[in-house]
């Protein structure tokens, strides 16, 4: 007699239809689509939505059902090229309103969608786009935070009258990175009230008193938890600004996160244009605003390389010809409170709006070099790596360049416009210094581009060897076992669709290793079911009756099956803990894969055979090939 | 349909010399081939920059060469892969250049050869990025095979069982290595996961093998252990051809279907799968033979030894 208890067949089905429902969007596909969202950010209204859809149907371009997904439009295609016509026209029409991006709409019915179910993200090498890692100089933002601790500090002394015979900041623990600012005290000063004086400028840190040999020092320590602090402040700061440029960009599904200590990963879907998406992200960019050195002859200053007093010289230019600045900077880039590119008389403008400070040395200079040159300094940083002795040696480059030089025709203060650059470097500008220049230096160390269509051609091939790998295995288990054979199939089966829905819940992206992971689970997931079919078929020899092979096979293949899936399992788990990307989805995909496997060839196919050949029933002989 | 219609009995045991022969010439020749001739790293692992790229006509590879070196990039690698207007092109690391330089660069000298010429993939690595790659894939082999030996020391009771599972489990992937050494197939990320995968999965066979002698011994103390090993064998055979087939097809479906992308990937699963199948059968079992294993060493007669045993 063979029999299964009641509630494993509940918890059977039970699992296997919630699995249904959830793998369910999947299987819809996608419409090309045009996602509409507001530059200021707010969120589209069903009025506006209404609106932009009466608009686009005037253009007689075909639009499916659109619907707004987290305060963004999404409006469908039939096809990509209504989709692409639909862009310009809105483009062109909402330029100052809206920001568009190419993007996908699941086919998902409605119901589902309410929901909250999706379909599975498709990683970038299947949906096209760009991958980035940034490196971010976190020991940068330490030192900056010591060199400010290490300026008050001296404006304290000064306030409070102490002599003092150095202070600097200092690295106290091996690595030699400074972790401390430190005071030597000249020999008259009064230590106890240099003390007092610093207990302000310092808070928050360490402070020791010590008598060295070269005076009485005092020394504020940065604790391994601040540096750790402000490293995570750096971090989080720069992503707030990548995030922020990566929204201008309007890229769809952007996704902007922390990897590790000091690193942040950028993926881009779909965006082609990789050359200048890099640029508007990884630039560290600032501007200084300065007046032009018009007593000096550039040219010469050029020819000789030396720039006279209180000059400074500018090989490049955006103008082709050297100049000479002043060397005091009217303003600065973090003084600026927003740019927009947009169009004066004299073509495409960067509109120019500063803070207060600024606005009032603007106006003092304007008021005093009426008709005198100005000139606006785009300051980027970089990183260069070149090889001294065989070592390689990173250092960071900063590179300025001139990009504008114009007379200043008027009296202004906070308000004014750069003209003279082209429109879409003007739309460039306007996007950099709006986007806020990024907290410390970020660097771009690995890139990685999937061309759209090749992503197309890599969802189609893995697709094809999906159909085709589980065709072969079904066929091959029907031939092989029989009845027994088609159950095993239908377990597969089942196993597939239990792992797409424990993907689709966890909305780990699938890529193409993702792909060949559900492929391999499939092959592998077989095993499960040879081993017991085996065990069945051996028990079948000894003459034992055929239910109670069917309860020996399960039973005695038990241990087996658990065994031979630990080991695949470890190797899992390794993978997932340590790979990134791809091979992180390859990873969760078998690990998960085997936990599945287990479930519907152990439960799943004993619920089955049971159905099939439980009860009381006298059965000749099994159909297991 | 059966493989074997009948209950096999092949003399594994009898015929060992042969097979640890067979297994120690290609261990050595994968390893000479290793250490001789090392492996043809990808980018992911030097660092550097690798891009498809799409002509509009059939490209002139020693056009693309001439330009890609006036462009300042040293030994340019350029070939053909699939249709003549494709190429792919390999460009060693250069820690001079930023990524951004390096597209536009490499974007002006193939726009020179053909104005129509599109980039379809671009990776850049930078030779940080390939270091630390580096090191993690030797971790990850490392922890994984640590894992297992740790699971195999507490699973097999006897270290002669143990043995037999370890050497096969490291027979495997040193013959999948000595493959992409041997015939310098691109070794890239996706290789690593296979082997951690092999690894995983071709100790699979030799612990059902392993279960089942456990199993014989158990009914048949008296017998002689090689005898219990090539029933053993024998009679989890059909199961073990059966599973290695199954796989083996959807891994040959991924290898001629799957793209550029997986190929690596899916040669080095089907090579690790036909080694572990081969390891299971042929070397696992017999080293623990040799190794002295005997009915006692798995299920000893005093209960206090068995104990001891233990972890």
């Amino acid at each position: 007699m063979l029999q299964y208890a009641r509630w494993k067949y509940i918890l059977v089905a039970v699992v296997l239809l919630l699995a249904l429902l959830f793998a369910l969007p999947n299987f819809f596909g996608e419409d090309p689509a045009l996602q509409v969202a507001r530059k200021d950010h707010s969120a589209v209204t069903t009025d506006a939505a209404k609106e932009l859809e009466a608009f686009l149907k005037e253009r007689s371009l075909h639009t499916g059902q659109s619907y707004i997904d987290s305060g963004r439009l999404m409006v469908r295609f039939a096809s990509v090229a209504d989709q692409l016509a639909a862009r310009d026209a809105v483009n062109e029409k909402y330029a100052g309103t809206y920001i568009t991006a190419l993007s996908f709409a699941p086919r998902t019915p409605e119901f589902l969608r309410a929901l909250g179910l999706r379909p599975m993200p498709l990683g970038l090498d299947l949906r096209g786009g760009l991958y980035l890692l940034y490196q971010v100089d976190v020991n940068a933002a330490v030192a900056q935070a010591l060199e400010g601790y290490a300026q008050d500090a001296r404006r304290a002394l000064a306030a409070a009258k102490i002599p003092v015979k150095d202070l600097s900041t200092v690295a106290l623990e091996g690595d030699g990175r400074p972790n401390a600012v430190r005071v030597v005290l000249a020999p008259e000063a009064d230590a106890g009230a240099a003390r007092t004086a610093l207990g302000q400028a310092l808070q928050g840190l360490t402070i020791s008193t010590d008598t060295l040999p070269s005076g009485a020092t005092i020394t504020g320590l940065m604790t391994t938890a601040q540096i750790r602090e402000r490293q995570d402040y750096a971090i989080q700061q720069n992503i707030t600004t990548l995030r922020n440029r990566v929204n201008e960009l309007g890229v769809s599904e952007p996704i902007v996160q922390r990897q590790g200590i000091d690193r942040i990963n950028v993926q881009l879907p779909g965006v082609q244009n990789s050359a200048e998406v890099k640029d508007i992200l990884g630039r560290v960019a600032t501007l200084e605003f300065r007046l032009e050195d018009m007593q000096n002859n550039a040219l010469e200053a050029a020819q000789t390389g030396r720039a006279p007093l209180g000059s400074k010289l500018y090989m490049h230019t955006r103008f082709g010809r050297p100049v000479l600045l002043k060397r005091e900077v009217i303003a600065t880039g973090d003084q600026l409170t927003n740019a927009t590119s947009g169009q004066s008389q004299e073509g495409p403008a960067v509109n120019i709006k500063l803070d207060a400070r600024a606005g009032e040395a603007m106006l003092k200079t304007t008021q005093a070099n009426l008709n005198k040159r100005m000139a606006v300094v785009l300051i980027e940083k970089r990183r260069e790596t070149t090889e001294v002795d065989g070592k390689k040696v990173t250092r960071d480059v900063t590179d300025e360049e001139v990009i504008n030089d114009a007379t200043i025709r008027g009296v202004f203060s906070n308000q004014f416009q750069i003209t003279g650059l082209g429109a879409s470097e003007a739309r460039e500008l306007a996007l950099l210094l709006r986007s806020g220049s990024l907290a410390t230096g970020i660097y771009s160390i690995e890139e990685r581009a999937v061309g759209p269509s090749l992503g197309r051609e890599n969802i189609q091939k893995g697709v094809t060897a999906l159909i085709v790998g589980m065709a072969g295995v079904f066929l091959f288990m029907a031939i092989y076992y029989r009845t027994f054979g088609l159950v095993a199939d239908l377990v597969l089966l089942a196993n597939v669709v239990l792992l797409t829905a424990l993907l689709s819940m966890m909305r780990a992206s699938l890529s193409l290793p993702g792909i060949a992971g559900i492929i391999l689970t499939v092959g592998m997931a077989v095993d499960a079911n040879v081993l017991i079919y085996e065990r069945i078929r051996e028990e079948i020899r000894k003459g034992v009756t055929p239910q109670a092979a069917i309860r020996a096979g399960f039973e005695k293949a038990l241990s087996a099956i658990t065994d031979s899936n630990i080991t695949t399992l470890i190797a899992g788990v390794v993978l997932w803990v340590l790979g990134t990307g791809p091979i992180k989805g390859f990873a969760i995909v078998l690990t998960l894969g085997i936990i599945t496997s287990m479930f519907t060839a152990l439960m799943g196919s004993r619920a089955l055979l049971t159905l099939m050949y439980g009860g009381r029933r006298k059965i000749a002989r099994l159909s297991i090939g | 349909m059966e493989f074997f219609s009948h209950q096999t009995s092949f003399p594994f045991m009898a015929t060992r010399k042969v097979w640890y022969a067979l297994s120690a010439i290609l261990v050595i020749v994968s390893l000479v081939s290793f250490f001789t001739r090392g492996l043809n790293l990808a980018i992911d692992f030097t660092g550097g920059v690798s891009a498809e790229v799409n002509f509009t006509r059939a490209a002139d590879v020693d056009a693309v060469r001439a330009q890609l070196t006036a462009a300042g990039f040293h030994e340019p690698e350029v070939q053909i892969f699939g249709s003549s207007r494709d190429i792919a092109i390999r460009l060693p690391p250069d820690a001079k250049q930023t990524a951004t330089e390096v597209r536009s660069r490499l974007e002006g000298a193939l726009k020179s050869v053909d104005a129509g010429a599109q980039v379809v993939q671009l990776d850049i690595v930078g030779p940080q990025v390939g270091n630390e790659l580096r090191v993690s894939a030797i971790w990850a082999l490392f922890f994984t095979l640590f894992f297992i030996f740790l699971y195999i020391a507490w699973r097999f009771h006897t270290w002669r069982l143990s043995l037999g599972a370890i050497l096969a489990v490291l027979h495997d992937p040193i013959l999948v290595i000595g493959f992409f050494s041997i015939t310098q197939t691109p070794f890239d990320l996706a290789v690593v996961a296979a082997i951690l995968a092999v690894i995983g999965y071709s100790l699979n066979d030799t612990v059902v093998v392993f279960d089942r002698i456990r199993e014989r011994f158990e009914t048949n103390r008296r017998s002689a252990p090689a005898t219990v090993l090539d029933e053993s064998i024998n009679q989890t055979l059909s199961r073990t051809i059966m599973t290695k087939v199954v796989t083996s097809i959807v891994v040959v479906a991924l290898l001629f279907l799957g793209g550029s992308v997986l190929k690596g990937f899916s040669e080095a699963l089907l090579i690790g799968i036909i080694a572990g199948t081969y390891s299971s059968i042929y070397i696992s079992s017999a080293i623990a033979l040799d190794c002295g294993l005997t009915a006692e060493h798995v299920f000893p007669t005093v209960k206090k030894a068995a104990l001891d045993q233990l972890p």
